[in-house]
């Protein structure tokens, strides 16, 4: 463990993560902290050995409302890093200090690393950084982040302040109603403070701004309170505003106040000249939809056909010569067939087919990865915004919904995006609505067997179905699991910037990494526990033929309980539960269970299904629970197994009642 | 007049803003306190929500919520955004 901790924070948007990759390199992990939900990123610092830095998430301001923005102020009160470092975006310095005023109430030695100078400097204006040292009271280090510059000074500056920790920031920045009632109030609590972790000033201020969890976390008095309030009451009489409004002002026109003095702005910002300009079309009244739409094709396009199906068959062929020569040297060696059946039908086939997706996945978080780097993500959430909040979502669900089309699991991953929970969840329940691309042979061989002439009539019927069922469930959710209001939608539009390569590339590293591990754990038990139900029968022998296994026995089970969906063959319901380990296994399951090539089982299945079971069958598959790997990874973004087993039981439950009501309903008709 | 009033191009000053809980905290938060000067840029292709133009960054808002802000209007609409109140 490092000896050092050092915290960073900052704005979204202001080149957080730019910086945090320049200061510690590719010596990152995701770090876990007592008490604290949300993943936070830890990496040992590249020029300063002894100092871990954690990348808090990126908030602007301290309110009590938001998960992220409760989590940096415990964090900081609770870990009491040595040093905070507060990343500014020097062309949008106003709105960032806001947050930086409020991080010095929190009694802790900072130092403001100001990014984006070469920015400012562009665009013929200047800061005068010293001065704004001195104003505020805190050591200023000018630094590029994405360039690389000044990070030498900043690291230097921090090690300073870790070796001789000087006097804390002071903050007296209120004037006037507010700072009378501020001093007022800190004095009737100072025990309190005292005896919490809170410092005294940050107390009184959150007081008077009427911070709920403060005064639970103060315990105080009644009397206490109640002689704040009147404090509090008689400062809001005679500024004639509320106490809210007062400090937000208050810090605002402190924040004002200091500009004036130390920066000189001449010309518009050229970055956000240049994002006006690009605006102009991205965002255009008739523009922006087209163009939006046809970004996404070409990612599609690019990640589904043209790179991602090669690399995929690529590494199914990897993975097929692997397990070939593995299946030689056990053939050598005699191992027995049950553990070789283990080894290869087991987890060769379970893991490799879900390996298969990495390059997939890869190529997919690149072009993501790139749109949100680039600030596009957020004029996607702009233009999109009207048709979401309708299901009560917001713009910002759009994309991973979309990315669902291609594969749940990206998809599921991509909701890493989304500031609010609520809507978090909602949009990972809902994303595997959207008929994923492993599910396009289910299709393939239905429409084959049962719809020939209307194959793309059937095809689009289906996605429309799990669009139709997405949304419904989003208007039931809305008022039943998923009640309280959804975030407000005050969204920041960035300056769009040209993404750094080494953080698209990080990205995609941590991405990739994220699903190998996933692989080899959660999928490697599931696929082994797969093999064990396909090759054992309920007296634990083993068996050559899956007809006789546990799994057929309990796909015959199931049969009776599809039989109202139209569907009673067993086979077609151990298709279904081999569905799970991965869509595609639904046809070759089938095809196993048949035993023969494409022709036998489109006439097998005319024995089994007719046109309008077939029917309901598909639109079973559209809609029941996603495969092991998308499930898993619903586990681990809701962070819970019971939130991740509601959803599959959800799912899979309207599959059921919609292929029931299909089947029911069109019986009375055909 | 309040803010979801204002057509794209023009703009004004705030002068107390409405709501309560999460969202006027948000609203203050980002900067839409009174006296502030405030330019609405554009508006989403589907009508809402809009883009505002504050303390030299752009913010975007949905009507709704903009209709708890009032403002003062100003005619020139120049200088919205900038440094400084």
């Amino acid at each position: 463990m490092a000896q050092v901790l050092l915290a960073l924070a900052g704005n979204q948007n202001s080149g957080k993560t730019t910086l945090f990759n320049a200061l510690t390199g590719s010596n990152q992990h995701v770090g876990n902290f007592p008490g604290v939900t949300v993943e936070k990123k830890v990496g040992i610092m590249k020029d300063y050995k002894d100092a871990a830095l954690v990348d808090l998430p990126g908030i602007y301001s301290l309110s009590p409302y938001t998960s992220e923005e409760i989590v940096t102020r415990d964090f900081i009160l609770q870990e009491h890093p040595d040093v905070i470092i507060n990343i500014v975006d020097a062309t949008n310095l106003e709105r960032n200090l806001y947050l930086s005023l409020q991080l010095m109430e929190l009694q802790v030695p900072m130092v403001i690393a100001l990014n984006m100078m070469d920015e400012v400097k562009k665009s013929g204006n200047s800061i005068d950084v010293e001065g704004l040292s001195k104003r505020l009271g805190i050591a200023v280090v000018p630094i590029s982040a994405a360039h690389k510059n000044g990070i030498g000074d900043l690291v230097r500056v921090v090690k300073q302040m870790v070796k001789h920790p000087s006097e804390l920031p002071h903050c007296d920045f209120c004037k006037g109603e507010v700072h009378r009632a501020i001093h007022a109030i800190a004095h009737i609590i100072e025990d309190h403070a005292q005896d919490s972790p809170y410092p005294l000033r940050f107390a009184a201020t959150k007081l008077v701004e009427g911070d709920a969890l403060m005064r639970q976390a103060l315990n105080l008095h009644e009397d206490d309170v109640h002689i704040i309030e009147e404090i509090v009451t008689s400062m809001e009489r005679s500024l004639d505003t509320d106490r809210e409004a007062a400090l937000a002002d208050m810090r605002y026109s402190y924040i004002e106040e200091v500009c004036r003095e130390s920066v000189h702005k001449v010309n518009e910002s050229y970055g956000q000249l240049r994002s006006e300009r690009i605006d102009r079309l991205l965002t255009h009244k008739y523009a922006a939809i087209p163009i939006f739409i046809g970004i996404m094709v070409l990612i599609f396009y690019l990640t589904f056909s043209l790179f991602g199906a090669y690399l995929q068959e690529g590494m199914e062929q990897i993975i097929t010569v692997f397990c070939e020569w593995l299946a030689q040297v056990m053939a050598q060696y005699a191992i027995s067939p049950w553990l070789s059946s283990l080894i290869l039908d087991g987890i060769c086939v379970g893991v490799g087919s879900v390996l298969s997706f990495l390059p997939i996945i890869v190529i997919l978080f690149f072009f993501l990865s790139l749109l949100e780097d680039s600030g596009y993500m957020a004029r996607v959430a702009f233009v999109m915004d009207q048709l979401l909040r309708r299901i009560g979502l917001s713009g910002r669900s759009f994309v991973p919904m979309l990315i669902g089309f291609g594969c749940s699991v990206p998809a599921i991953m991509a909701t890493r995006t989304l500031s609010s929970e609520r809507d978090r969840e909602l949009t990972i329940l809902l994303t595997p609505f959207m008929s994923c691309s492993a599910k396009l042979p289910i299709y393939g061989m239905i429409t084959a067997a049962f719809f020939p002439k209307h194959a793309a009539l059937v095809l689009i019927s289906v996605y429309l179905l799990g669009i139709v069922v997405a949304i419904l469930s989003a208007l039931l959710l809305k008022h039943t699991v998923f009640q309280g209001d959804s975030m407000p939608f005050v969204m920041e539009l960035p300056a769009y910037r040209i993404p750094a390569f080494r953080s698209v590339l990080l990205h995609m590293w941590e991405k990739a990494k994220d699903f190998l591990h996933r692989a080899f754990t959660v999928i490697f038990v599931a696929s082994i526990l797969i093999w064990f139900l396909q090759s054992f029968d309920w007296q634990l022998h083993y068996v050559q033929d899956s007809a006789q296994s546990i799994l057929a026995s309990c796909g015959s089970a199931l049969a009776n309980l599809l039989a109202p969906l139209g569907f009673a063959d067993w086979r077609i319901a151990t298709a279904l539960v081999s569905g799970i380990s991965a869509k595609e296994s639904v046809v070759s399951t089938l095809s196993v269970l048949i035993g023969g090539g494409e022709m036998e089982l489109s006439a097998a299945l005319a024995t089994m299904l007719t046109p309008l079971s077939a029917y309901a069958f598909l639109s079973f598959t559209v809609l029941y629970m996603p495969c092991i790997a998308a499930f898993a990874t619903t586990r681990k973004e809701l962070g819970s197994w019971r939130g991740a087993l509601f959803t599959a039981a959800y799912q899979t439950l309207s599959a059921y009642v919609v292929a029931l009501a299909i089947y029911q309903i069109g019986s009375l008709w055909f | 007049m309040t803010l979801d009033q204002i057509q794209p191009g023009s703009g004004g000053i705030i002068l107390q803003v409405g709501g309560s809980g999460a969202l006027r905290r948000r609203l203050l938060d980002m900067g839409l306190t009174p006296k502030t000067k405030v330019m609405v840029k554009k508006i989403a292709p589907m009508g809402d929500p809009m883009e505002l133009s504050l303390r030299g960054y752009m913010l975007s808002i949905r009507k709704e919520d903009a209709a708890k802000i009032e403002i003062e209007v100003m005619r020139d609409g120049t200088g919205a955004i900038g440094t400084g109140g």
